[in-house]
């Protein structure tokens, strides 16, 4: 299991890597939704079969087909690959990069100085955050509930056809 | 089970997290941004599972539950609002976005 562990979370960072360098945008979305399924093998060996489950189903299966669905409609040509070549010069990486290390190397000084710990050996299931979830959280998850209705208002409001009236503005 | 340190799915988060936040920095594309910010969510989800991890609790899970609702609304306004700059602009470059006046 530590094997799995170590060469899922290899794969996810590097998944990741081809995610935030790669020019065409599917092959992005490609590379995010395997990062998302090696995450998915390291929240399984956390001991989290349902949020490995959830992974799949949501991100990798509803979140990414969307943002597919989204990329095809706009038809990008090879005319945005060369858009990204002309936006994406190896200057622009150094300094968001150097920022971006500093703060990895803060975390991991932060992380080197607690007492080590291991994780607990037990596997939470769905039983469990079930029952947490109607009792203790019911309060997140009716919050939860109106922050969907938001977006899913706001998304029909910015995706409708321009009425007439919006035209003469 | 896996005798796995915490501090090493701490690690794996942090690292994605930063990745993530590279491609916020770096990437000019609109699209790579919201992947960037999905990527920034789901390491953050991490962290709070491999913390419910540690003490055995369904907290952390529920907690990336959350994020999980949080990504899915966040995504459907996202694109919602790509859709719509791309039919004015018809790029998806964040560099012409730069005046207030529609």
């Amino acid at each position: 299991m530590n094997a799995v562990f170590y060469l899922s979370s290899i794969l996810a960072v590097a998944a990741t890597v081809m995610v935030i360098t790669q020019l065409n945008a599917v092959h992005a979305l490609l590379y995010l939704v395997v990062s998302l399924l090696s995450l998915a093998v390291v929240f399984f060996t956390l001991g989290a079969p349902f949020i490995a489950a959830l992974e799949i189903i949501v991100y990798a299966g509803a979140i990414m087909v969307l943002f597919i669905f989204v990329i095809m409609m706009l038809n990008l040509g090879k005319e945005s690959i060369g858009e990204e070549i002309h936006l994406l010069s190896g200057k622009m990486w150094i300094g968001p990069s150097l920022i971006a290390a500093i703060l990895l190397i803060e975390l991991t000084y932060i992380m080197a100085l607690a007492p080590n710990q291991e994780l607990g050996q037990t596997i939470v299931g769905p039983k469990e955050i079930g029952v947490a979830l109607y009792g203790r959280y019911m309060l997140g998850v009716e919050l939860a509930s109106f922050l969907l209705l938001a977006g899913l208002v706001a998304a029909y409001h910015l995706g409708r056809k321009s009425q007439p009236s919006d035209e003469q503005q | 089970m896996a005798q796995i340190p915490m501090e090493h799915g701490l690690l794996l988060a942090g690292i994605l997290f930063v990745l993530g936040l590279t491609g916020v920095l770096v990437r000019r594309n609109i699209i790579f941004l919201l992947m960037s910010i999905e990527i920034m969510l789901n390491a953050a989800g991490l962290a709070f599972v491999v913390a419910g991890a540690r003490w055995g609790e369904a907290g952390g899970q529920i907690m990336f539950l959350f994020i999980l609702a949080i990504t899915a609304a966040e995504v459907a306004v996202g694109l919602a609002l790509v859709l719509a700059m791309f039919k004015k602009v018809k790029t998806l470059d964040t560099n012409v976005l730069n005046q207030l006046k529609g």
